[in-house]
C-alpha cells in the first residue's frame, strides 16, 4: 500500500489524534476515575462500610446475585433453541423470527416494565389470580427475573445466529450418521463448537442484567431490603439527604464499574477465539 | 449454504417450537396486552392521555436530545473511527477498547458519576459552570448522558467499513488530481454514509427509550427536562395503567419505525455497497 498518497497532512493526523484522546478521555475515561475516586475519597474503611454494613445494600447485592443469573439462564435456554432451529434449517418466517428475536432492544426499558406491569399487577386479570392462590409478580422477585430477561432478550441468540452458522453442520451430519444421538451431539459436538461464542454472550447478557435499572425501576415498586437491586440502590443512596449517601452511592457504583471492566476485559480475549473458531476450516460441501 | 434437511438433524420442532413459545410468552403476549390495554381507553381518552401538554412536550423534549445526541455522535464517532483505523498513535488499543465501555457501564452508573462531574463543583463543572454552561440539570446534562450512551453506535459502525476500503480507490483519486479533501468529500464519505446513517439510527433509537442515566442528570421536570420515559413512571405512580399503556404505545411505534428503517439502511447499501 502505498502510504504516502493516502496519508493525512500532520496537522490533520495530529489533530483527529488529540481530539480523540479528548472526546475519549471527556466522555469515558474522566468519568471511570471520578467513580473509584468519589467511592474511595473517604478511605479504604468508609469504602467497605458503605458496601457491607448497610442490609438494605447487602439485600441489593444478593438479590442482583440472584436475579440477572436466572434472566440469563432463560436467555441461554432460549438462545440455543433459536440458534440451532434458525442456523441449521430453512423454514418459512425464518427472516421475521430473526428480526423478531432484536425486537427488545428496541423497546424502552421503562416500557419493558410496564408490559409486566400490565400482564402482572394488581389490576390485571392474571395478577389477581395469581396473587388469589398466592402467587406475586410485580413488586417481588419474579417480575424482576421477568423484566431483566426481557431486556436482555436477544444478546446469546444474537452471538450465536452466526457462530453457528458460521461452523456449518459438517461435523454434526458426521456424528449423526456415526449413529449419535440428539443429546450426544448436543452435548460432543455442537456445544464444544459453540463454547466461545456461547460465552460471549452470557458474558454481554449478563453485564446488562446486573446492570439493568429501568425496567426494573418499574416492576421492582423499590422496597428497600426486598426489591431492590444493587443500580436502584444507588439511585436510592444517591438521593439521600446529607453527605453519607453520595459517598454510599458511588461505592456501590465502583462494584458494578468493576463487573463492566471485567466483562471488557473478557471481551477482548474471547474476540479472537470466535474469530479462530468461525475462520476454522471445515470440510468442503457435498 | 448451511442448512440441512430436517431429517438430517435432530431437533428442528423442539428448537423451533421453543424459539416461537419463549418469544411469544416473554415479548410478544406483553406488547400485545400493552395495545390492549391502551385500546381500553375510548378514542376521545387515548387522544387525551397522549397527546395532553405535559405529553407534548415530553415528546419533543426526547427527539429533541436524542436527536441531537446521536448527529453528536455521527461527528464524534467518525473522528475517532478515523483516527483509530487510520493512524497509530500511543495507547491505541487502550482508546478502542474504552470505546465500548457504554455499551457494558450501567447506565444508573453513568448517570450518577455525571451528575457528580458536572455540578458546580465537580471535576469538570469547577471550569464550565462560571462560563456559564450549566450541565446538571439542565436539558444539556440530559444531550451528554444520551451522548455517553450512544458513542459506540457510530464507531462501531464506521470502523469496519473504513478498515475494509481499498486502498486502490484514494490512490486512483490522488493520482487523477484531487485533493485530500476533494477524496475524502467525494470518494470515501459517500461510502461512509451508509453505516454513519446505521449508527445515528441506532444512536438515536437507544436515545429515545434511555431512562436510568438521565433521571440522575436531570431535574425532571414536567415541561422542562421531562422525556417521555419518566412521564411513563409518574403516570404509573399515579396509577393511570392505561393512560400509561398509551404513551408507552407511542413510543413504541416510534421505536419499531426505526427498527425498520434500520433494517432498511441496511440491506439498501448492502445492494449499493
Amino acid at each position: 500500500m502505498d502510504k504516502v498518497k493516502r496519508s493525512d497532512p500532520a496537522f490533520v493526523r495530529y489533530g483527529l489524534t488529540g481530539l480523540t484522546y479528548g472526546i475519549v478521555g471527556v466522555l469515558v475515561a474522566i468519568p471511570l476515575v471520578a467513580v473509584f475516586h468519589y467511592a474511595f475519597s473517604r478511605g479504604l474503611g468508609t469504602y467497605f462500610d458503605n458496601l457491607f454494613n448497610n442490609a438494605d445494600t447487602r439485600h441489593a447485592i444478593f438479590l442482583t446475585m440472584v436475579v440477572a443469573p436466572l434472566a440469563v439462564a432463560l436467555n441461554v435456554v432460549f438462545g440455543i433453541a433459536a440458534a440451532w432451529a434458525i442456523a441449521r434449517f430453512r423454514f418459512p418466517g425464518r427472516g421475521l423470527l430473526t428480526t423478531l428475536i432484536d425486537l427488545p432492544f428496541s423497546v424502552s426499558p421503562v416500557v419493558a416494565g410496564l408490559l409486566f406491569v400490565l400482564i402482572f399487577g394488581a389490576n390485571a386479570p392474571l395478577g389477581e389470580w395469581l396473587k388469589d392462590h398466592g402467587y406475586k409478580v410485580i413488586f417481588a422477585p419474579p417480575g424482576l427475573v421477568l423484566a431483566t430477561a426481557f431486556v436482555t432478550f436477544p444478546f446469546v441468540a444474537r452471538e450465536l445466529i452466526p457462530v453457528m452458522e458460521a461452523i456449518g453442520p459438517e461435523e454434526e451430519l458426521a456424528a449423526r450418521s456415526l449413529g449419535a444421538s440428539g443429546w450426544q451431539l448436543f452435548w460432543r459436538v455442537t456445544l464444544p463448537n459453540i463454547k466461545w461464542g456461547l460465552l460471549y454472550g452470557v458474558i454481554l447478557c449478563n453485564a446488562r442484567a446486573m446492570g439493568e435499572f429501568g425496567a426494573v425501576y418499574v416492576v421492582s415498586g423499590r422496597i428497600g431490603g426486598q426489591t431492590d437491586t444493587i443500580p436502584i440502590q444507588v439511585q436510592k443512596l444517591f438521593d439521600t439527604p446529607g453527605e453519607n449517601g453520595l459517598p454510599a452511592a458511588f461505592a456501590l457504583a465502583s462494584v458494578l464499574t468493576l463487573l463492566a471492566l471485567v466483562t471488557l476485559v473478557a471481551k477482548v480475549l474471547i474476540e479472537p477465539k470466535l474469530r479462530a473458531a468461525e475462520e476454522r476450516p471445515t470440510e468442503p460441501e457435498a | 449454504m448451511s442448512s440441512v434437511s430436517r431429517r438430517a438433524l435432530p431437533g428442528f420442532r423442539l428448537g423451533l417450537g421453543y424459539t416461537v413459545f419463549y418469544l411469544s410468552v416473554l415479548v410478544l403476549i406483553p406488547l400485545a396486552a400493552c395495545v390492549f390495554k391502551a385500546s381500553s381507553l375510548s378514542w376521545s381518552e387515548f387522544l387525551a392521555a397522549v397527546w395532553s401538554d405535559r405529553a407534548v412536550a415530553a415528546y419533543k423534549l426526547t427527539f429533541g436530545v436524542a436527536l441531537v445526541a446521536a448527529l453528536a455522535n455521527v461527528i464524534l464517532g467518525l473522528i475517532v473511527a478515523w483516527t483509530l483505523v487510520r493512524y497509530d498513535f500511543p495507547f491505541k488499543r487502550f482508546v478502542d477498547a474504552l470505546v465500548d465501555v457504554p455499551l457494558a457501564l450501567p447506565t444508573a452508573v453513568a448517570g450518577l458519576v455525571y451528575a457528580s462531574l458536572y455540578v458546580e463543583n465537580g471535576w469538570l463543572g469547577q471550569f464550565l459552570v462560571p462560563l456559564g454552561i450549566e450541565a446538571a440539570y439542565t436539558r444539556l446534562g440530559i444531550v451528554l448522558v444520551l451522548v455517553f450512551t450512544g458513542f459506540p453506535f457510530v464507531v462501531r459502525t464506521v470502523q469496519p467499513v473504513l478498515a475494509d476500503l481499498d486502498a486502490e480507490v484514494e490512490e486512483a483519486a490522488a493520482v487523477l488530481g484531487a485533493s485530500r479533501w476533494q477524496t475524502f468529500r467525494r470518494v470515501l464519505l459517500p461510502t461512509l454514509i451508509p453505516p454513519a446513517l446505521t449508527g445515528f439510527a441506532l444512536a438515536f433509537a437507544r436515545g429515545l427509550g434511555e431512562y436510568g442515566s438521565v433521571i440522575f442528570i436531570s431535574s425532571n421536570m414536567p415541561f422542562q427536562t421531562e422525556i417521555a420515559a419518566v412521564l411513563i413512571v409518574s403516570r404509573l405512580e399515579e396509577y393511570a395503567y392505561a393512560e400509561a399503556a398509551a404513551i408507552a404505545c407511542v413510543l413504541l411505534a416510534f421505536s419499531f419505525l426505526l427498527l425498520a428503517l434500520i433494517n432498511f439502511i441496511e440491506r439498501w447499501s448492502q445492494r449499493h455497497g
